[in-house]
């Protein structure tokens, strides 16, 4: 067994354009992704993140570069000879057969033997809590037990690698929260890798071990959603993920990672921290989130500490979310209620004088980016 | 009055139904009652007819001579012959039309869908030229000096091979051909709705599963485009059936189906009374046909519904 379940070694997909032009929707992406992971693609939509999905699966083959699916490589394999399974965000279910027909009908392509098929369909179906469904139209089904019905019947196959095409999109809400929590289970419990694409940040953050940000059919960051979030590598990751403050200056010193940014809509020098090399001089982006700035009455101790004056404030419960102008910028911070108070002063006001901390550790310095 | 036509929902719809049910009533009910009242009746010399109570026009039918007992010598198959054969070119024109329409739908189906108007136009483009016109092209095709003889005695030509014209015009097969050809648009836009219904995840699914591209077709597209296959075989086999046009255009006097029998009955013959009676075994044959097969397979509502 390869240390990889997935590869895709500098894969190219070209497709031509309508107006006769040729567009990479996949753009040179290399993906090792490992056995019995949670592995999510994450990207808005034409980003290469389902085009991606679809070559692992075989429905596309890459114009360059190769797929390799448990170390072999799949070259131009159709999709029935390839040890992988997918759940279309549709359902693709088939509507002239009933649930447990569905489930069935990837064993009996593989010619299994009748009473090991209805022992493992009725299996699958318990996993997915659709017992005693077997005889229902999928017409009969909600959306939920529909997408339970697509779930058994690729896992029923046991593949190697499960392949989730926006499984979630079309359910509301809630359910989708519920069976985030479901899917995150059931992989923990089959041991299958599950490679999942969404366009939803907080799903990917949700489920994932391992999270692909992707987008113009490149693969900008992989990594634990901690490191997605806390150490995004470039300004891109960092907006596309949860909501940051973007700064832009110019590197004035350097001591090993801690940095010096002339910001000039600030009129001020800022400390931060860098994960990547950065020369004096160069044209950089600070990022720091909306939770990590501290406001307060007094000005603090702290370097990074700014004058401002909040323009906007808006009461959601858990947090307060303000906006404070500092400088010719308008920050974004949310403030936490930690104290259980009508008294409107315990809240941030319009007009409200305060100063803003931006904490050196909480500042990240990303390379420039234009626009 | 019309304060309560406004609120009356029943009185809406008696009224909206009306005009549809007095040309039912007028123009279907009581004319095939009629049929049915002379079908038992004995024609005069000159054409008209007597009312009274004999089964005889439905006994000649089956091939039974009136008045001559059932000995064998007085079996006459000549209009049972030609019940059968109206069947069986029926279902055969039916079985074949299907064949043909099918891989041109499911073409058409997966076409891009700009493309898929300007094909759906040019099935529909032979419809607006008249019937008849279109049965007598055929004729120009088929005939011992036709179109067909022309071109294929130009490659036997061309080969250096002996080439006698065929005889193709007043057979059974040309009626075949020219009725496969007048129905296959009826078979192809029901077929076409169904298939083009069908989701392309459902191909990449069955694919996914396992499927090769036969097993996907058997399994998923078939069973899913049966109810356009159901529709526009009602579609096809109940003209089909009664039809008389193509057979006397292209089988002359050699291919004579039911739907020649009672024109001639009525037109030539001048025995309204044993024209009914063909008329009625026509609809109780077509009747059965198609309630056994609707049985069996539906109505093709599925194609209306969703």
């Amino acid at each position: 067994m390869s240390e990889f379940a997935v590869e895709l070694r500098d894969v190219v997909k070209t497709f031509a354009t309508p107006e006769g032009g040729k567009l990479n929707a996949v753009d040179h992406v290399d993906m090792h992704i490992r056995q019995g992971e949670f592995f999510s693609m994450l990207g808005s939509s034409g980003c290469g993140k389902t085009t991606s999905l679809r070559m692992i699966a075989g429905f596309e083959w890459p114009t360059e570069g190769e797929v390799f699916i448990d170390g072999q490589p799949q070259g131009r394999k159709p999709p029935f000879q390839r040890p992988v399974n997918t759940v279309f965000q549709s359902y693709a279910l088939f509507q002239h057969m009933t649930v447990a027909q569905n489930v069935a009908f990837g064993l009996e392509m593989d010619k299994v033997d009748v009473n090991e098929i209805n022992r493992r369909v009725s299996e699958a179906l318990a996993m997915v809590k659709l017992n005693g469904m077997e005889k229902r139209s999928p017409r009969q089904l909600s959306g939920g037990q529909q997408q339970r019905v697509a779930l058994a019947r690729a896992l029923v196959k046991r593949p190697k690698v499960l392949l989730l095409d926006e499984p979630l999109g079309a359910l509301d809400l809630k359910l989708r929260k519920e069976m985030q929590l479901e899917l995150k289970a059931l992989q923990q419990e089959v041991g299958i890798t599950f490679v999942f694409v969404t366009h939803d940040q907080e799903e990917a953050l949700t489920m994932s071990d391992r999270i692909a940000v992707m987008s113009r059919g490149k693969v900008l960051q992989i990594g634990a959603p901690v490191e997605i979030y806390e150490r995004p590598n470039c300004k891109f990751v960092a907006d596309f993920i949860g909501e940051t403050n973007i700064l832009t200056g110019q590197v004035r010193s350097v001591d090993g990672t801690h940095l010096k940014v002339y910001v000039p809509d600030l009129e001020a020098e800022v400390s931060a921290v860098a994960e990547s090399q950065f020369q004096p001089g160069q044209p950089v982006h600070l990022s720091i989130r909306p939770e990590k700035i501290r406001l307060a009455e007094e000005r603090s101790l702290n370097e990074n500490c700014f004058a401002g004056n909040v323009i906007q404030s808006a009461y959601i419960g858990s947090d307060t979310r303000v906006k404070v102008k500092v400088g010719k910028i308008v920050l974004k911070v949310w403030e936490q209620n930690h104290i259980s108070t009508l008294d409107p002063d315990a809240y941030f006001q319009q007009n409200e004088q305060t100063w803003a901390t931006l904490f050196p550790e909480n500042t990240l310095v990303l390379p420039f980016e234009e626009g | 009055m019309f304060q309560r036509l406004r609120e009356d929902k029943a009185l809406q719809g008696t009224l909206l139904i009306l005009p549809t049910l007095a040309v039912m009533v007028g123009l279907l009910i009581i004319p095939l009652g009629l049929t049915l009242i002379i079908s038992f009746g004995q024609r005069t010399a000159d054409g008209g007819v007597i009312y009274t109570f004999t089964l005889d026009n439905y006994l000649r039918l089956v091939g039974i001579t009136p008045g001559c007992g059932f000995k064998s010598e007085c079996f006459d198959p000549l209009y049972a012959n030609i019940l059968w054969r109206s069947l069986t070119l029926a279902l055969q024109t039916t079985a074949l039309v299907i064949l043909l329409a099918y891989p041109l739908s499911y073409f058409i189906a997966r076409a891009p869908l700009k493309r898929r108007n300007t094909f759906l136009f040019m099935v529909l483009v032979p419809l607006w030229t008249n019937f008849v016109i279109r049965v007598y092209a055929w004729m120009m095709i088929l005939r011992t000096q036709g179109v067909l003889n022309g071109i294929l005695g130009w490659l036997a030509n061309l080969l250096g091979l002996p080439f006698v014209p065929l005889e193709m015009l007043y057979t059974p097969s040309a009626v075949l051909v020219g009725m496969v050809y007048e129905f296959l648009p009826f078979m192809i836009l029901p077929i076409y709705t169904s298939l083009e219904k069908i989701d392309p995840a459902l191909y990449e699914a069955a694919a996914d599963l396992g499927a090769n591209a036969a097993r996907t077709f058997l399994r998923v597209t078939l069973p899913l485009s049966m109810p356009g296959i159901v529709a526009g075989t009602i579609l096809v086999f109940i003209p089909v059936m009664g039809t008389f046009i193509v057979s006397d255009i292209l089988g002359g006097r050699q291919v004579i189906l039911i739907g020649n029998l009672i024109q001639r009955q009525f037109l030539d013959a001048r025995d309204p009374t044993f024209g009914s009676a063909a008329s009625l075994i026509l609809m109780v044959m077509t009747l059965i046909v198609t309630y056994f097969y609707t049985r069996k397979f539906g109505f093709g509502e599925e194609i209306v519904a969703v």
